[in-house]
């Protein structure tokens, strides 16, 4: 790992680490490119793996208990793989007073998951989020990228079905 | 700044005329005139944080309250290091770290040498109001000479400081946030397996708690000595 | 771009614009998207072209129109129709209605007092032009005031201007803002950084959201202003992760902006030089109080620093550091331009201007409203909100999210302003106001806030880690109905010490929507510890069966 630090040779030959390493250079390999560089790790990869962060703590010169400091700090960084599916369920007070608790129970009822986890055969991840930004639309949900709005328990469950079929 | 500006302050600490130098704190000034405040994250040598809130004092005119050991002085400020109010609330603020860990200072290696101990001690704890909230934390002993119980952790962030800022390693850091917060080593490894450890015992030395010890120690054998750091500090400065 | 080439642009512009007859807006914010409006766009699209009008009418995507719930949202330009839930079915008849009489099926209130108690400054563009091309802005009047103020003013005479209008920070503490720039402008050493605090944790809120995908340039001409006045040459938009949309907004406004040297060196033919870049937030609410934000733009962890040395003296990097909110800076332009008399005429003696509010809840119209400071509550929620839905009854109105308070129906008929809202134990925040009726229980409520900042605190200092957490679990030993009376003394006196003793702004208010439940809706607690009821039905409350209820 010695030889290793401060090299951005990326740890494998896969072309993704490109795009990781594109960032780092953009900007200049500093250190304080950790957070925007874990946001691109995250993009590119889905997750944040032991692998990229030792990289990415190598390449940028950051201590290894600080990245991963960082990366634990802030809830937007997942540190494992996610489902193929993800529901996004905010819980911010506006959709929090019309209903969202609800909704949580539901998706518990039909799926046995709980924000932040993911079905046990990979297939739907669970997240909750504050705030969405779309509180005229409460209760809200970012599923597969598409911000829905005005949910029940049962559509929510219904669009959810969709993807286990 | 082109007119010279007035570099001593004088002030007044508990009702005593007192000066200090304008990049002096309120704790620095109240020490030198044996003026006891409280404090548990602070240690001269290392960047202050402000997070342990022990050190808090009034300022006339002031509601709020000011951390003693990042507040400089100002001319003509009037401190207040012991109210009812000020004890009460450090009284609290050590109930409240007693309830969130794992703290029997009858089993523990750091009994009779812990600083979370004797401030308990000399501000009259004997009891805590607060509910246990008993997080089930581990213990790990992989290090070949030292041992990290995470129950025993306050989260000052001392060992952190130390083995960033004058070791120069930086193994240690702070993971997750809020109660879920915890010291790691490298990648939240094991001790030791941490390839940047080491082993300077620089973090043990400064824990005030039974957090981090010296293996092979039985109850109240753990003493440590906190010596080094104003030496090397010092050192590096090349004064005295 | 110098204020010639401004001013020709600007007719290349116009003359464009104006070749068509008609101009078809149609909203692009992400409340509509949500609701598929970019299929409404794309079907109006083909049915202009199905009908060979493509010379005459205009099909725009602009941001929001505020009333997000009834969206997909389209408006008509020469006629102001406001057509609302508009299908892709809906098209052909939207386009051949131009001429006559406005589809009357899906028709929204254009007259109605939502639009007309409303006073618009930082949302005037938003829902007219279209935040992906700046020359609808520069139509607009965009960048006229950055102009101006490069060319006809020194950076003394520009936060003269902002001092006079009275401004104060919009995102929560109300600072006054000219004072704030003058103390930046002063301090000693360089470089300096200006910094748009985008944030946005408060959860109920969607002001600065709306105002990044509706009107990004509004935002950076607001920067580029400040950064003159203080002399700063680099800024920062920090931003949450959790907005991609007006991430990609901004980031292509600040594009467009540098290419038309607005941006950039030499700004506007001046010897002016301020770059913008956008930094990510990574779902921290507490990144969003000063301190912490600094931290995370240096890639740490968003751990506040005790003040002082405050951001003025001691901010990004260790250099003097101006930070203001999306709204503030937004109110930049039209201050410059119209003048700091003209902004000052508008509010209450001490609060100026006009403030967004997120309006949501249990209220009918959940939209994002501007109304001038001093407006009272009544006024907003049943004169513009529209009331309470489903017959039932106010119980609250909850303002300034987890660090402000619930304000009950008996004051509704205070004016809203910094002061007022202070007095009545919360805060204006930043500009979300949740509306909740006999449905909600408000010991629910404080437990909800209270979940959120336990979650949210850093950890960093004692009382805010540990006391949040110590409160979390007495509310919900009192929602569960097995709280005696002594934890409602140990709730209070956590309360008194985690405000008293906390390091920053997140502890220090932690407890403001337990002491504003408490205060108002105490006998709602008691019917929990005392009786065992949860009088609004939420809270579970299993009565053990030995004891008689
Ligand atoms: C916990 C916490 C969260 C905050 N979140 C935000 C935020 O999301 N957006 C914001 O503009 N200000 C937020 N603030 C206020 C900022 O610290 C700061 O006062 C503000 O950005 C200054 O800009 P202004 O003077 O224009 O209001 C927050 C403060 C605290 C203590
Ligand atoms: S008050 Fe809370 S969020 Fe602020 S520094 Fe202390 S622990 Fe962190
Ligand atoms: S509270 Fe759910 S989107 Fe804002
Ligand atoms: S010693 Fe000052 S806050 Fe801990």
């Amino acid at each position: 790992m010695w030889t290793e630090f401060g090299s951005t040779t990326p740890p494998s030959s896969d072309t993704r680490w490109r795009i990781v390493g594109a960032a780092m250079r953009k900007h200049g390999y500093r250190p304080n490119a950790l957070i925007e560089t874990l946001h691109t790790v995250q993009e590119t990869f889905g997750y944040l793996d032991e692998q990229a962060l030792r990289f990415v703590a190598g390449a940028l010169r950051v201590p290894l208990s600080q990245v991963y400091g960082v990366a634990t700090f802030y809830h937007f960084f997942n540190l494992k793989p996610q489902g193929r599916h993800t529901c996004v369920i905010c819980t911010g007070t506006a959709c929090y007073i019309k209903g969202v608790p609800a909704i949580l129970t539901a998706i518990e009822e039909t799926y046995g998951i709980k924000p932040g986890e993911t079905t046990s055969d990979g297939n739907i991840s669970l997240v909750s989020a504050r705030c969405l930004g779309s509180c005229g639309l409460a209760p809200a949900a970012v599923m597969d990228g598409d911000v829905v709005g005005k949910l029940t328990p049962l559509e929510t469950v219904n669009r959810m079905r969709r993807w286990t079929k | 700044m082109s007119t010279a500006p007035a570099r001593v302050k004088t002030l007044k600490i508990d009702d005593r005329d007192v000066s200090g130098r304008e990049e002096e704190t309120i704790l620095d000034v109240a020490r030198q005139n044996r003026i006891n405040i409280p404090t548990l994250c602070h240690v001269p040598g290392l960047s202050p944080v402000g997070s342990c809130r022990l050190c808090l004092v009034e300022i006339k005119g002031s509601p709020k309250l000011f951390p003693a050991c990042v507040t400089l002085v100002r001319e003509g400020m009037e401190v207040v290091t012991k109210s009812e109010r000020l004890a009460s609330y450090r009284k609290m603020i050590l109930e409240l770290l007693f309830s969130d860990g794992n703290h029997i200072c009858a089993v523990c290696v750091s009994n009779g040498n812990c600083e979370l101990q004797s401030l308990a001690q000399n501000l009259g704890i004997d009891s805590i109001r607060f509910p246990y909230r008993f997080p089930k934390l581990t213990v790990d002993a992989s290090h070949q000479r030292f041992v990290v119980d995470h129950n025993r952790c306050i989260l000052c962030a001392r060992c952190v400081r130390v083995c960033g800022e004058v070791e120069g390693a930086h193994t240690w850091d702070l993971m997750g946030r809020g109660t879920s917060m915890r010291i790691i080593s490298d990648m939240n490894e094991a001790w030791g397996d941490s390839e940047t450890c080491t082993s300077c015992g620089k973090c043990v030395q400064l824990c005030p708690t039974g957090a981090l010890v010296e293996k092979g120690k039985s109850v109240a054998e753990m003493s440590k000595k906190k010596g080094f750091l104003p030496y090397i500090v010092s050192m590096r400065e090349g004064r005295r | 771009m110098t204020p010639e080439e401004l001013t020709n642009t600007i007719t290349t512009e116009r003359e464009t614009q104006e070749k068509f007859k008609h101009h078809v807006c149609v909203c692009v914010a992400a409340g509509c998207l949500s609701s598929q409006s970019d299929k409404v766009k794309a079907a109006l699209e083909d049915e202009i072209k199905r009908q060979g009008r493509e010379h005459e009418c205009q099909i725009k995507g602009v941001g929001c129109m505020g009333l997000c719930a009834a969206g997909p949202l389209v408006s008509v330009e020469e006629t102001g129709t406001l057509y609302q839930e508009v299908k892709p079915e809906d098209a052909a008849e939207v386009v051949a209605s131009l001429e006559g009489q406005p589809v009357a099926r899906i028709k929204g209130p254009s007259e109605a007092p939502f639009f007309t108690r409303q006073v618009k400054i930082v949302l005037e563009n938003c829902g007219k032009i279209d935040p992906n091309r700046i020359e609808d802005y520069l139509l607009s009047g965009g960048y006229q005031s950055l102009t101006k103020v490069l060319t006809e003013m020194t950076p003394a005479q520009i936060i003269e201007e902002v001092y006079k209008s009275g401004l104060r920070g919009r995102g929560g503490a109300g600072y006054p803002t000219g004072l704030k720039w003058s103390t930046v402008a002063k301090a000693p050493g360089s470089p300096k950084y200006v910094i748009c605090n985008a944030d946005e944790g408060d959860p109920g809120a969607f002001m600065d959201r709306s105002v990044l995908e509706s009107d990004p340039h509004r935002v950076l001409e607001g920067m580029a202003i400040a950064a003159y006045a203080v002399g700063a040459s680099q800024g920062y938009v920090y931003v949450r992760a959790e907005y991609p949309l007006a991430i990609e907004r901004l980031q292509n406004a600040i594009k467009q902006a540098r290419r038309l040297r607005f941006l950039g060196i030499d700004i506007c033919g001046t010897t002016f030089n301020f770059n913008i870049d956008v930094r990510l937030g990574a779902g921290a609410f507490v990144c969003g109080e000063e301190t912490a934000l600094i931290a995370s733009v240096e890639g740490r962890r968003g751990n506040p620093k005790p003040r002082p040395p405050y951001p003025a003296e001691a901010g990004l990097w260790g250099c003097p550091t101006l930070i203001n909110n999306v709204e503030t800076f937004a109110n930049i332009a039209p201050i410059a331009g119209r003048g700091g008399n003209w902004y000052a005429s508008i509010g209450t003696e001490k609060s100026k201007g006009t403030k967004v509010f997120a309006l949501a809840g249990r209220v009918a119209n959940t939209d994002l409203i501007e109304v001038p400071m001093g407006m009272t509550l009544r006024e907003i929620v049943f004169d513009i909100g529209g009331g309470i839905p489903d017959g039932k009854r106010l119980k609250a109105v909850q303002t300034g999210g987890p660090s402000g308070g619930c304000i009950p129906e008996q004051f509704l008929d205070m004016p809203v302003d910094y002061e007022s809202l202070n007095k009545l134990g919360s805060i204006m925040g930043s500009g979300g106001m949740i509306v909740m009726d006999e449905t909600s229980c408000m010991v629910d409520v404080a437990k909800y806030f209270m979940e959120f900042c336990m979650s949210e605190s850093c950890g960093k200092c004692v009382p805010c880690r540990v006391g949040t957490a110590q409160m979390y679990d007495l509310l919900h030993k009192i929602t569960e109905g097995k709280a005696g009376l002594e934890d409602l003394e140990m709730l209070e006196d956590l309360c008194d010490l985690v405000r008293n003793t906390s390091l920053c702004g997140l502890g220090q208010s932690a407890p403001n929507p337990v002491l504003s439940t408490l205060r108002y809706f105490r006998d709602e607690y008691m019917e929990h510890i005392v009786n065992k009821t949860c009088p609004a039905g939420i809270c579970k409350i299993k009565v053990p069966t030995e004891v008689t209820a």
